[in-house]
């Protein structure tokens, strides 16, 4: 086990490495100039833009700035952004948190609905819960978030006023009414990522229960006189959930990358939203930093599902 | 004589099935599509859309940028406003002595141009749009897929037939581009490359080319996956020990013998696949980093409108309902298609 982990892991630093090069290489050759703002500020002679150009050190040809890139990388350094001139990594830092709060909350709730509505459905098949349960997962998952997203704003936000249209970010809670109102602007940002992933989790929940239910130790429990729910919770759901839980950890960087729509649309300013303005901005080094941080999730949490699939089923021999 | 007569009989019935037509593997898949009521809906809906969107167009003359400044944000109706039904009329009357002088349109009937589907802010009419916008979103969606699908299919069958390091080698790459953060980099080489692909094919005809290849070329990998799998199992079978045997050529065996028999996986991915590509277009439209603002596809008009949200929920609502009811059409007959081409269902 200890061995197949650190196989994985081995095999997982040339990928990451080659993806680095790739986003790198294709933001490098790309005909857009990094300094466009610079250059149309008349104000700034040419001189200067020659310098600033050195400073940055785009002068040079990509592979030598991609070695340095990954020089300083290694000793924790991202660079400085273009455009506010702060480091990345604490631009990164300021806003983890509210990406982290909307979109881990949504998952949370998108968990808990889904498990036990898919544990019932598949017990219950073709029954109107299973029919009306599997229907309407099929259509969230057929949903584009930006559709959900502006339904729910004009039903709860304009209509009804509820809830706030926009997320404000310079909120800070210090008491209870502030925490209520942060809890209020996050509900429409999180029901959208919630409708989004409850689908189709429901679905993988669904498919798996099916899986197990004809099986024959299924049928053994109910012979040894089980009640029928305690042989469903007890050893069918145990079984079937082994793989939703991978599900669940590769599904999370892409929820991640999957709430750019959902923050810019709430004016959320979390990770995605930094992500939007620093391409619009050009601002390569932001950019780079977050398109790898966005990778390395993905490598990360692909071998964390592998992990605990052999962790949770006794079966799978490394 | 009497003992003819059913013979006779016999004899018919068995000249009757035997003139029957004799089922198909297709007919078989096509009878089974029928019975699935859902992707039945979704076929019929997807046929609708796209006819419209290709016929639309030239039925509904009304050009797509015609500015109307009197019907300015005006909500969808389906008739003139009653009080201004005479009017109208009579202006009809005078258009019609008039001809067909062009400038007769912008003179007469700016009261009596009627939006079914409403107008935007500068009176531009939204089912003019939306039909043009249909054609640009479904186009990206069946273009993309093409691309996908042909790397993908190549990709994998190559990996598959060939195995060892070949297979070790394209697997990798397809597990690299799985591990690519597939929306940032979307956005980021369109942002990137944008301009100078514009300059050299044109803003519509450019951004299409970009737009397309990108949304392909960062969605082939599960199509590479499905007939990678498929091809390992197909290559042990006797039919294509049978065509080494009688010395076919490799990519023959590959792509006219084996192929097809693999085609009802990559059928069904495909067809899941327009929807994501439509998916993504919207999505790239959205964040304002796809086509250019006078560009109606579907997914610019969601964000033109969602600046009126407030005060005509029209403008993005009905693009935005048009996408969702493409992706479910697509996702039901995908569903569909998957039980209708397995042989194995007996239904």
């Amino acid at each position: 086990m200890t061995q197949y982990i650190i196989r994985r892991f081995l095999v997982s630093i040339p990928t990451l490495f080659l993806i680095s090069v790739i986003i790198f290489a294709v933001l490098a050759l790309a005909p857009g100039d990094p300094l466009a703002q610079f250059a149309l500020n008349p104000a700034i002679p040419n001189s200067t833009r020659v310098r600033i150009r050195e400073q940055f050190g785009l002068d040079k040809p990509w592979y030598v700035r991609y070695y340095k890139w990954l020089g300083s990388l290694s000793q924790g350094d991202w660079g400085y952004s273009f455009s506010s001139k702060s480091p990345v990594i604490d631009l990164v830092y300021q806003r983890i948190p509210q990406t982290l709060q909307v979109v881990g909350l949504a998952y949370l709730i998108a968990i808990l609905i889904a498990i036990p509505i898919g544990i019932i459905s598949a017990v219950k098949q073709y029954s109107p819960f299973d029919q009306v349960a599997t229907f309407l997962a099929f259509i969230g998952s057929s949903l584009p978030s930006f559709f959900t997203g502006l339904t729910l704003m004009l039903i709860f936000a304009i209509r009804f006023q509820w809830f706030p249209i926009v997320y404000s970010s310079t909120l800070e809670i210090v008491n209870w009414d502030t925490f209520m109102q942060q809890v209020r602007q996050m509900v429409l940002p999180v029901s959208v990522l919630v409708v989004q992933q409850t689908a189709s989790l429901t679905r993988f929940m669904r498919a798996s229960m099916l899986d197990n239910l004809p099986l024959d130790y299924v049928r053994t429990a109910r012979a040894k006189g089980l009640a029928d729910w305690t042989v469903v919770i007890k050893h069918v759901v145990v079984n079937s959930i082994i793989p939703v839980v991978t599900l669940i950890a590769l599904g999370i960087p892409g929820i991640f990358a999957g709430a750019i729509i959902t923050e810019n649309l709430f004016r959320v300013n979390g990770l995605g939203q930094l992500l939007v303005t620093s391409i619009q901005n050009s601002d390569t080094p932001v950019v780079m930093a977050l398109a790898f941080i966005f990778s390395i999730l993905v490598v990360i949490f692909n071998l964390i599902a592998d992990v605990l699939y052999g962790i949770l089923d006794p079966r799978v021999k490394y | 004589m009497a003992v003819s007569q059913p013979v006779n009989e016999a004899v018919k019935q068995i000249a009757d099935t035997l003139q029957k037509k004799p089922r198909t593997l297709w007919g078989d898949a096509w009878r089974r599509f029928r019975k699935h009521k859902m992707a039945m809906f979704g076929a019929i809906t997807l046929i609708f859309l796209v006819m419209t969107s290709i016929v639309g167009p030239l039925l509904w003359t009304v050009h797509r940028d015609a500015l109307d400044f009197v019907n300015v944000m005006s909500t969808p109706y389906f008739s003139y406003p009653a009080e201004n039904e005479a009017y109208c009329a009579e202006q009809a009357k005078l258009k019609a002595e008039m001809g067909e002088d062009p400038m007769a349109n912008t003179m007469v009937d700016s009261m009596c141009i009627y939006h079914p589907l409403g107008s935007d802010e500068l009176g531009r009419d939204l089912l003019a749009r939306v039909l043009y916008g249909g054609r640009v979103s479904l186009s990206v969606g069946v273009s993309a897929m093409l691309i996908a699908v042909t790397i993908g299919s190549l990709v994998g069958a190559i990996s598959g037939y060939m195995g060892g390091m070949i297979d070790e080698v394209l697997s990798f790459f397809t597990n690299l581009f799985l591990s690519l953060p597939t929306l940032p980099l979307l956005l980021l080489t369109v942002y990137l490359f944008r301009d100078s692909v514009t300059a050299v094919l044109g803003i519509e005809f450019g951004m299409f080319i970009i737009v397309v290849s990108m949304v392909g070329v960062l969605a082939w990998m599960q199509t590479a996956r499905i007939v990678r799998s498929s091809f390992i199992s197909l290559k042990q079978k006797e039919f294509v020990e049978a065509a080494v045997c009688i010395g076919v050529k490799q990519s023959n065996i590959m792509f006219r013998h084996i192929l097809p028999n693999a085609i009802s996986p990559i059928i069904v991915a495909a067809t899941l696949e327009i929807g994501g590509a439509i998916i993504s277009e919207s999505t790239l439209s959205f964040l304002g980093i796809g086509f250019p603002p006078d560009t109606p596809t579907w997914g610019r008009l969601v964000t033109d409108g969602s600046q009126y949200l407030q005060t005509a929920p029209h403008l993005s609502l009905i693009p935005a309902g048009l996408i969702f009811l493409t992706v479910l059409s697509i996702n039901f007959m995908g569903d569909g298609l998957r039980d209708a081409l397995d042989p194995r269902s007996r239904l």
